[in-house]
């Protein structure tokens, strides 16, 4: 596919994408738009690409685990769906031109980040409701706003995804009260990892706004909608209801209403943590990757072998004429 | 990293020592190449009597698979009866720079539209 | 200050979309709405509950070692494809698990039955048990699997038992695409490349000595035939042969194969003369023309009469590989007595 930027395309084309951000309207593939833009949106997307796929590892390690088969059944569609995610996101990164193997490649060789959340260990079963709570709720506040990017493809995958997604935070939500009036023992477990969670969850938004350097420019071109200080701040004031109702309580001192602004204060978040887990130092940066590479790698005969068979078959056979059987 | 002139595929690996990598099974004589599977555009059609919809792509090896993947990737929650798959590089479409003289042959056409015709208000079924 | 385009997160999602259209689903259905819940009368109810817990377990025990493939899947399509037959055959547990309790009149539900019963009272055939090398592996048990779970299934629709019959109906669906989704990647790996092909073969070869056990009817299945309830195994052998040959045709699996297949058990040794009747039997008669059916019936005699021929799942009697699947599977419910979840 030619990207438009072969093109010279000079004022005309800078004028009619500037005109198409300034009336809200979407930019499609292959519309002009400059590099910068092309080159944010592939950034951005493969990132948060990568965090569905990666996301699925902590907790698909509960899933043969899985303590009935009801949560068993939620928690592996729950999974799925990730996967379905991530696939829906490569899927829109694509139409800007690059491919999913070099991105794969990319995740793998740590050339391309994703969340920093999923390199924390889930490590009981209570983690899985406490991820669809938090983690899910602090990506549903990020991913939201989305459904409105200018650019069409990113903005029609958050769409579905957000959409999707809306069971994953209710799951993780119900398994906790179900927890809470469960025995102490499971008491104690949700209490354990929302306390391991809750900070995690809140650097999900990124770096404060002062020490944000690409958000303005972003935020000019419809690519993100609000800043990370709002967001988070959002987050905050949904989340503290929510543990009030469930009877757990946020492992913050400083987090009390303030009249005044009309939203919850909250403590002062620890960067360097988050510096750390960015630059690979996390608990599980190693696993996840090294988990990844392992089923790239192990699967290249198999991808390989389709490939050669449909070499063998090209022109023998004619397209399927016939779909699946229902 | 190469290209191959004729599918545009990403051939990764090529420049190397077939040996190295992965998956390659040492003395079966086949390299390992990996090249992507390629991408399928899919087309759903959510209920009879609908047109089918383009919903997003997938990569897969043929068609066959590539619809098989399709159900399971789209239609998790019933959300189709019939589905399409084409490869992307089999699509024609027309160029962001052809807009102008492409669709302005219609645009001023506005008698193929029925508020063109002033009817009076009191004539029935119209 | 705050300014947010939004109260609820939910609310903008709609915003500028005319695609609900298909981004939700709908028509949602209950397996069991409207089906008849009571006992058939005259049959024995202890039989019925053991009948639906081995099927039931069949589906519960494939389902795990599915599972396992989450995130580990050779390409992010497959994913989707396997997590989907993995939840398929979870539902149809979770529904002839629960089917086997009110049976039994037990107090059993889906979870006592799964997460609190010990080996030997786990009563899935070994062939879903099994651990996989490979995708290649996976795919020739799957492959393997559901074409006689389908068999299974496809008579079971006409069982006495209305559940059983319903469960049958809506699974025989489901397995058709397993079973297909399968017999492609048999064929794509037997004549894609030449580790593919040898990988197709090795997972094939490793199911030889627990395929004569899907075809052997332990006592319960037999009274429960008797009594209309079940499928009849010797009608189901011969839909399965036919399905595997006419697959294996495809890919002239012939000679590699059925070949192998059949090397793998003969190597296994201690089958002594009458392996080398069958041997000859299949080197002459079944040499040409039909030779296909020939070695893959004599196959399948061959593990008949191979030392695994001995134990049964249907009898409680497991391969190593169901202790560590019970150990995941059961650990964390053990763990927590009392616990709801």
């Amino acid at each position: 596919m030619p990207t438009s930027n072969e093109i010279d395309c000079g004022f005309e084309a800078q004028d009619s994408f500037d005109a198409a951000i300034e009336d809200h309207k979407r930019i499609e593939p292959r519309d002009w738009m400059p590099e910068g833009y092309r080159k944010t949106l592939v950034r951005q997307i493969a990132q948060h690409a990568h965090s569905e796929i990666i996301g699925m590892q902590p907790e698909g390690y509960w899933i043969t685990r899985a303590p009935s088969l009801r949560r068993k059944a939620i928690l592996l569609a729950k999974v799925q769906d990730e996967a379905g995610h991530g696939m829906y996101l490569y899927s829109a990164v694509e139409t800007l031109g690059a491919d999913r193997a070099e991105l794969t490649r990319k995740l793998i060789d740590g050339t391309q980040k994703y969340s920093s959340i999923f390199n924390y260990p889930a490590l009981s079963y209570a983690d899985v409701g406490v991820i669809g709570w938090l983690v899910d709720g602090a990506a549903i506040c990020n991913q939201v706003p989305l459904c409105r990017s200018s650019y069409g493809p990113y903005a029609r995958a958050m769409i579905r995804i957000c959409k999707e997604e809306s069971f994953h935070q209710r799951q993780g939500y119900e398994l906790l009260m179900t927890m809470m009036s469960g025995t102490q023992a499971q008491r104690d477990m949700v209490a354990d990892a929302t306390n391991r969670w809750w900070w995690p969850s809140l650097m999900m938004f990124g770096p404060p706004d002062g020490e944000s350097p690409n958000s303005a420019q972003s935020m000019r071109w419809g690519i993100k909608r609000h800043t990370n200080d709002e967001l988070r701040q959002r987050f905050v004031d949904m989340c503290v209801p929510q543990a009030e109702a469930l009877g757990v309580s946020l492992p913050d001192p400083d987090l009390r209403w303030n009249p005044e602004r009309g939203h919850y204060d909250f403590g002062a978040i620890d960067w360097e943590e988050f510096r750390q887990v960015v630059a690979g130092n996390g608990p599980c940066n190693l696993e996840r990757l090294r988990n990844r590479k392992k089923a790239h790698e192990e699967g290249a005969w198999v991808r390989d072998a389709a490939m050669a068979y449909e070499k063998k078959r090209a022109g023998a056979a004619s397209v399927a004429t016939s779909g699946p059987p229902r | 990293m190469t290209k191959d002139a004729k599918t545009g595929q990403h051939l990764e690996g090529l420049a190397s020592d077939p040996a190295d990598l992965p998956g390659s099974p040492s003395g079966s004589g086949h390299a390992a190449v990996d090249i992507e599977w390629p991408l399928f555009e899919v087309f759903l059609r959510s209920k009879r009597g609908l047109n089918h919809v383009h919903v997003g792509s997938l990569h897969a090896a043929d068609a066959q698979m590539a619809l098989y993947h399709a159900r399971d990737l789209y239609t998790r929650r019933n959300e189709g009866v019939s589905i399409w798959v084409v490869r992307a590089t089999d699509i024609a479409a027309s160029s962001p720079e052809e807009k102008d003289p492409f669709f302005e042959s219609s645009s001023d056409k506005i008698y193929r539209h029925p508020t063109f015709y002033e009817i009076p208000t009191n004539v029935p079924h119209m | 200050m705050i300014a947010m385009g939004f109260d609820n997160v939910y609310e903008s999602i709609g915003e500028d979309n005319d695609d609900r259209h298909w981004a939700f689903g709908t028509g949602f259905s209950e397996t069991l709405s409207g089906v008849e819940q009571s006992l058939p009368i005259g049959i024995d109810v202890n039989d019925l509950a053991a009948y639906c817990l081995m099927l039931g377990d069949d589906a519960l025990v494939m389902s795990h070692r599915l599972q396992e493939w989450v995130a580990r899947a050779p390409e992010l399509e497959e994913e989707t494809a396997l997590a989907n037959i993995a939840l398929d055959l979870l539902g149809q547990a979770r529904l002839l698990l629960t089917r086997a309790g009110v049976v039994a009149g037990s107090g059993m539900t889906e979870d006592t039955y799964a997460f609190f019963r010990d080996e030997n009272e786990f009563l899935n055939v070994r062939l879903a048990e099994l651990t996989d090398a490979d995708f290649g592996a996976l795919m020739a048990r799957l492959f393997v699997f559901s074409s006689w779970r389908l068999a299974i299934l496809k008579r079971l629709r006409a069982s006495k038992d209305q559940v059983v019959a319903a469960v049958a109906s809506k699974g025989a669906k489901e397995i058709t695409y397993h079973r297909d989704y399968a017999a492609q990647w048999v064929v794509r790996l037997a004549d894609g490349t030449d580790e593919s092909r040898s990988r197709i073969v090795a997972g094939l070869c490793a199911l030889s000595p627990f395929i004569s056990e899907l075809f052997t009817a332990s006592a319960v299945e037999q009274r429960m035939l008797y009594a209309g309830v079940a499928a009849d195994l010797a009608d189901v052998r011969t839909e399965v042969v036919g399905v595997l040959l006419e697959v294996f045709s495809e890919v002239e699996l012939e000679p590699q194969v059925l070949g192998a297949g059949y090397c793998a058990l003969s190597a296994r040794g201690g089958l002594g003369g009458e392996l080398d009747s069958i041997r000859s039997q299949m080197m002459g008669e079944h040499g040409s023309g039909s030779g296909r059916e020939g070695i893959l019936m004599g196959a399948i005699a061959l593990a008949e009469m191979g030392e695994h021929g001995s134990g049964s799942g249907r009898e409680g009697i497991h391969t190593k590989a169901m202790v560590e699947l019970l150990g995941d599977l059961q650990s964390l419910a053990r763990s927590y007595p009392g616990a709801t979840w």
